[in-house]
C-alpha cells in the first residue's frame, strides 16, 4: 500500500525512476557477461541470442526497453527541473515521459516480432 | 547520501549518457529487425574504433551513474554506515567498469 | 460554545487520536459531534474540552498565520486550523497524529527542535553586508532576484513540508524543504553577505543535493510555496560554484 502522503503523480514518477534505475543496474552485469562471450565463445553468445526468438523473452525485452526509456525521459525531466527555469507543468511532463517511453518500447516490440 | 561532488558526478554522467542511450535505443530498434544473431552484431562492431569509443564512454558513464544511484538507494533503504557505503559504491563502480570494458572489447576488437 | 450549531441530525464522526507520553503510544477513539463548518483543530479542541482534558496539542492563531497547529490527518500533513473536516473526512472517520519525521513530546505535540536547528545549519540566517552608518539600500520590487525571493518568502514554519518529505525520513541529516527554501530566499537577497558560507552549508552531506524532487513538499505546503523549485535553484548555484571555485 502506498502511504497517503505519497499518493500523488510526481511521487509515482519518482518511484518509476527509482525502480527502473534499480532494475537496469541489476540487468547490466548480465548484459555485459553475455556480450563478453563474443570474443571467446561466439557459439554461447548465439545460444543466448536464440532465446530472444521466444515471445516471452521478447516481452521481457519490451519491458527492459521501456525501463531504459522511462529512466532517460524521466531523467530528462529531472535535469530540466534542476537546470532550466522552473516549469509549472511537472505532471504533464512526467506523463509525457511515460507516453514517449511506451512509444519507443512499443516500436521496438513491433520491430522485434 | 550525496554531497556536491557525488551530485556533479551523477548529473554529468547522466548528461553524457543522454545522446548515447538514445543512440543505443535507435540501434536496438534497427538491429532487432529479423532477429538477433552474434554474426550480424559482430560484423557491424568488430574492428570499429567509433563503436569502441561510443560504447566505451557509455560503459564509463554508466558505471559512475549506477554506482552513485545504488549508493543512494542502499543508504535510504538500509541506513548503511558511510565507510561501508563508500566501499560498496567503489565495488559496484569498478565491477561494472571491468565487466563493461570486457564486453566492449569483446564486441569491438578485431 | 452556544454560538456553534450542531448539525440538525446530531451526527457524530469517529476520530482516532494518537496518545503518547513520548515513548511508544496508541490510538484512542472518540465520537465527536459534526458541525456544519468545522476544522480539524475544532475537532481536537472539542475532544480536549469535552472528552479528555489531558489531551495535549499545539495552536495559537487559529487563522493560518503562526504555523503551530500542523498534524497528520488521515496520514497527510495539514495545518489543522484551516483544514475543514468536510475536505478530509473519509467513511466518517478521521485519524489525527503528531507530525511525521519529528520526535513526539506528548500526544499531538511534536518536538520542533530538529526542524529549527536545521534552519540554522542551512545558514537560513541573514549575514549583514553593511553597518547602521550606511545608507539603506534601495531594492526594486521588480528586480529578478527580489521576484525570486518573493515567491518563497511566505513560509510560516509549520513543518508540513518536513513531514511530507521522504528524504527527511530516510536521511536524518537532510536539511529539509523549509530550511533549504529559506536559504534560497537569502541567496536572492542582494544585501546578504553570506552567499559562499551558505552554498557550503547546503552542500554538506545532508544538503540540497539529496532532494529527489518528489514534490510532496509542494503538494502539501499550505501556503502554496514551491520548496522544490527553491532547492533546484540551490542545486544550480552550487553546481556553478563547483566550477567557479576550481579555477
Ligand atoms: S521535493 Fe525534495 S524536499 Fe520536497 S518532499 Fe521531495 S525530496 Fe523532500
Ligand atoms: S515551506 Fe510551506 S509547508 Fe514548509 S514550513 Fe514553510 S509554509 Fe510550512
Ligand atoms: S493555529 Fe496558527 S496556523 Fe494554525
Amino acid at each position: 500500500m502506498i502511504r497517503p502522503h505519497r499518493s500523488h503523480p510526481l511521487w509515482y514518477a519518482f518511484l518509476l525512476h527509482r525502480v527502473s534505475g534499480l532494475a537496469l543496474v541489476l540487468f547490466l552485469p548480465l548484459h555485459f557477461y553475455v556480450l563478453a562471450f563474443a570474443l571467446t565463445q561466439p557459439e554461447r553468445l548465439d545460444g543466448f541470442l536464440r532465446w530472444t526468438d521466444y515471445t516471452i523473452v521478447k516481452l521481457a525485452e519490451f519491458g527492459l526497453v521501456f525501463l531504459l526509456a522511462i529512466h532517460i525521459f524521466g531523467g530528462l525531466r529531472l535535469l530540466a527541473l534542476e537546470f532550466l527555469p522552473w516549469s509549472p507543468r511537472q505532471k504533464t511532463l512526467a506523463a509525457s515521459a511515460v507516453a514517449a517511453s511506451f512509444l519507443v518500447s512499443g516500436t521496438f516490440f513491433l520491430q522485434a516480432v | 547520501m550525496l554531497d556536491l561532488r557525488l551530485y556533479m558526478a551523477q548529473r554529468i554522467s547522466a548528461l553524457i549518457m543522454i545522446p548515447l542511450t538514445l543512440g543505443h535505443i535507435a540501434m536496438m530498434i534497427y538491429a532487432v529487425q529479423g532477429g538477433l544473431s552474434a554474426g550480424e552484431i559482430l560484423a557491424r562492431t568488430q574492428g570499429s574504433l567509433a563503436w569502441m569509443l561510443f560504447y566505451g564512454s557509455f560503459v564509463a558513464a554508466v558505471s559512475v551513474h549506477a554506482a552513485i544511484g545504488l549508493r543512494v538507494i542502499l543508504f535510504e533503504s538500509f541506513k548503511i554506515k558511510e565507510t561501508i557505503l563508500n566501499a560498496l559504491s567503489w565495488t559496484v563502480f569498478l565491477g561494472l567498469l571491468y565487466m563493461g570494458a570486457r564486453a566492449v572489447y569483446a564486441v569491438t576488437a578485431l | 460554545m452556544s454560538n456553534i450549531r450542531d448539525m440538525p441530525n446530531g451526527q457524530t464522526m469517529e476520530v482516532r487520536v494518537w496518545r503518547s507520553d513520548g515513548e511508544g503510544g496508541r490510538f484512542e477513539g472518540f465520537d465527536v459531534p459534526q458541525r456544519e463548518s468545522q476544522t480539524i483543530l475544532d475537532v481536537v479542541s472539542w475532544i480536549q474540552q469535552n472528552a479528555d482534558s489531558t489531551l495535549s496539542y499545539r495552536f495559537a492563531c487559529r487563522v493560518g498565520m503562526c504555523g503551530s497547529c500542523a498534524m497528520m490527518v488521515n496520514g497527510q500533513p495539514r495545518w489543522t486550523c484551516r483544514t475543514h473536516v468536510k475536505k478530509v473526512l473519509k467513511n466518517n472517520r478521521l485519524t489525527v497524529e503528531p507530525l511525521r519525521n519529528l520526535p513526539v513530546i506528548k500526544d499531538l505535540v511534536a518536538d520542533m527542535d530538529p526542524f529549527f536547528d536545521k534552519w540554522v545549519k542551512a545558514e537560513g540566517v541573514f549575514h549583514p553586508s553593511k553597518t547602521r552608518a550606511d545608507a539603506i539600500e534601495a531594492i526594486s520590487s521588480e528586480h529578478p532576484m527580489r521576484v525570486e525571493a518573493d515567491r518563497a518568502i511566505e513560509c510560516i514554519n509549520c513543518a508540513v513540508c518536513y513531514a511530507a518529505c521522504d528524504v527527511v525520513e530516510a536521511n536524518p541529516d537532510y536539511l529539509g524543504p523549509a530550511a533549504l527554501n529559506r536559504a534560497w530566499t537569502l541567496m536572492n537577497d542582494e544585501r546578504d553577505a553570506g552567499h559562499d558560507v551558505r552554498l557550503d552549508a547546503v552542500s554538506q552531506k545532508g544538503g540540497c543535493h539529496n532532494c529527489h524532487s518528489q514534490q510532496s513538499c509542494v503538494r502539501f505546503c499550505p501556503n502554496e510555496l514551491n520548496p522544490t523549485a527553491s532547492i533546484a535553484g540551490l542545486k544550480r548555484e552550487t553546481a556553478k560554484s563547483f566550477f567557479r571555485r576550481r579555477d
